[in-house]
């Protein structure tokens, strides 16, 4: 028997708390869950540092991928034998739909806007550079690993295939809200998967949903809209992100310096002066990462030391909400007067935005700009969801961004009470002394 | 603060408005592939390189009042219309840009259907492909849009002079 088609002699089953069991019958699936670049994703969190604010949202990118490649597989159940899904696609998308994270490092949305990085290159690369994962789909055929790769890029000629995995319905946003829902404890994030599965339907060149569903495609955008706003731009955790943010910015700045460190951060060594090879990507885990920042702790440079010191310990900064427009002067003025307090504003006095978040809305878009999620009508027309409901009418209309002034309270409070900066400082930031 | 803002202003600063989302998308996207700093992100989606990170920044800049939109409804889709506000020109003199001067590219970009431009955005995306492939690629992702060798090769033609501005 071919590889491709080569079933386990019994299926194998993981257990788990978002879709009860997840189901694998195929020895290809199999083999990819056990490579080395796979299991990695054990060592990198779902949701970053929102663990500091929620503190079971501890779950991994390999619980993610095993989600989001369940649900694909509960998507092709119901799919086989309709027009339009052709099941010769069935073990791309499930391939695909397993190792669409691989790429993700460490702490990953920091890491990437520091270092200019992309994990979506990482993901083309293990895809098809000398790995595990590549060797498993290399078996399959010659052409396979690229045929996964072009999928997850989105790239891939069948576009039906590409929005399983990538819509804005499709079963990563599906398995995250959920997941995501379940290990932060929130009551928000929860929605009738099963109805949304019963309704989908192929089309050409993307999923649709039946229009007697709209009430569940509903409740997901609502799902995603609380979530968005209770768990991913939490200010709680935003000020984490401030923090892990800076203290990667410092390293690369001490090291362009020439600083001496105590502990050399050979792991970081290839990301500071340009681009990591595969294998010095790979080894860099979050766990790895919480290693140097524990050590980083005693370094001499007290800029260092003290973000690495509140990254571990959770002393995070304080937040304000911010009017750029409106208070530039304010921001100028405070600038001052924290070189003037010592603390250095580049590192200490950080607007965050909420464009910095790697999250995104329901749009139902302009022509050409994002697919849509498009409803069948009883007479096999599309219609775009907002048009045809109100909910999701008006939840697309609304303002949807903020700014927050972080910088460590602990520190301005220190400063004596007669001093004239502080009482400045605490004048505008609380508008009192 | 804000200088990913900053550098958006810039660009709207540098042309009387932008018409259309999809427009807006391609023509930053081609600028960073002209080598100018932008740092918004992209990944191909539907209708090309598309960048959600751009999208919730000119959002923000709008909330903030210094970009204004206008939303004119079409047919079956919405279109939109961009231009700098005097808050966001007020709000750029407190920046020192290290933006080269957009004027030139966004003229020619400005004087090209959205259509080419997705062409020419698209040709980039794959840019790291040898030309034969990338011609192949883009009849294979934007089949709907029946783009023929003449508009690649008119596609190039706009690469290579967009480079040579500076």
């Amino acid at each position: 028997m071919a590889y491709r088609d080569e079933k386990l002699s019994e299926e194998k089953v993981f257990k788990d708390p978002v879709h009860r069991y997840v189901h694998v019958r195929e020895r290809v699936i199999w083999d990819l869950i056990g490579t080395a670049e796979f299991q990695r994703l054990r060592r990198i969190k779902q949701l970053g540092t929102s663990y500091l604010t929620f503190h079971g949202a501890e779950h991994s990118r390999f619980n993610h991928s095993l989600g989001v490649y369940e649900i694909v597989r509960r998507i092709i159940e119901n799919f086989q034998a309709r027009p339009n899904w052709d099941q010769e696609e069935r073990l791309l998308c499930l391939c695909a739909a397993l190792l669409h994270d691989l790429g993700h490092g460490p702490f990953s949305h920091s890491f990437e806007k520091v270092y200019k990085l992309d994990h979506e290159d990482f993901t083309q690369a293990i895809l098809l550079g000398d790995t595990e994962v590549n060797k498993v789909l290399s078996k399959v055929e010659k052409g396979f690993p690229k045929k996964v790769a072009d999928v997850i890029n989105k790239t891939y000629e069948n576009k039906l295939v590409v929005s399983l995995i990538s819509s804005q319905i499709d079963a990563d946003r599906m398995d995250y809200l959920q997941r995501d829902a379940y290990f932060t404890g929130v009551s928000y994030g929860h929605f009738d998967m099963e109805r949304i599965l019963r309704v989908m339907r192929p089309m050409e060149d993307q999923v649709v949903v039946k229009e007697s569903g709209m009430h569940a495609v509903e409740d997901y955008i609502m799902s995603r809209y609380q979530m968005y706003w209770q768990v991913y731009f939490h200010p709680v955790t935003r000020s984490a992100e401030v923090i892990l943010t800076k203290i990667l910015h410092r390293t690369k700045e001490l090291y362009e310096e020439g600083y001496t460190f105590k502990l050399e951060p050979i792991h970081f060594l290839s990301f500071f002066s340009g681009q990591p090879t595969l294998k010095e990507y790979l080894a860099l885990d979050e766990s790895v990462v919480l290693y140097y920042f524990q050590t980083w702790m005693e370094e001499e440079d007290t800029v260092l030391s003290d973000l690495c010191h509140r990254f571990v310990n959770r002393r995070l900064f304080k937040y304000i909400e911010f009017n750029p427009n409106a208070q530039m002067n304010e921001w100028m003025e405070l600038y001052k007067l924290f070189v003037k307090a010592g603390l250095n504003p580049d590192y200490y006095l950080v607007v965050d935005s909420s464009s910095d978040l790697p999250y995104d809305f329901y749009r139902p878009g302009e022509e050409g700009e994002r697919l849509p999620i498009h409803l069948l009508q009883p007479n096999d027309e599309l219609k775009e969801l907002s048009r045809l409901s109100d909910i999701v009418e008006s939840i697309s209309g609304k303002k949807r961004t903020d700014h927050k002034l972080y910088f460590p309270l602990d520190r301005l409070e220190e400063m004596s009470n007669r001093s004239k900066t502080k009482k400045r400082i605490m004048e505008i930031l609380f508008d009192k002394e | 603060m804000l200088e990913n803002h900053a550098k958006l202003m810039q660009f709207f600063s540098s042309t009387d408005e932008i018409i259309g989302r999809k427009k807006l998308q391609k023509m930053i996207y081609i600028l960073k592939k002209c080598e100018i700093p932008f740092e918004e992100r992209y990944q191909f989606h539907f209708y090309g390189p598309y960048s959600e990170e751009l999208t919730l920044r000119v959002e923000e800049m709008c909330n903030l009042g210094f970009v204004s939109e206008t939303r004119e409804e079409k047919k079956n889709y919405y279109q939109y219309r961009y231009r700098l506000t005097d808050s966001g020109r007020e709000f750029l003199t407190h920046y020192e840009m290290d933006l080269p001067p957009l004027n030139e590219h966004i003229d020619e970009m400005n004087g090209r259907s959205s259509r080419f431009l997705e062409l020419v955005s698209t040709m980039l995306f794959f840019e790291h492909l040898p030309k034969e492939e990338i011609a192949e690629k883009v009849f294979t992702v934007k089949s709907a849009q029946n783009y023929t060798q003449e508009d690649i090769d008119e596609g190039w033609k706009f690469i290579k002079y967009l480079r040579s501005i500076h």
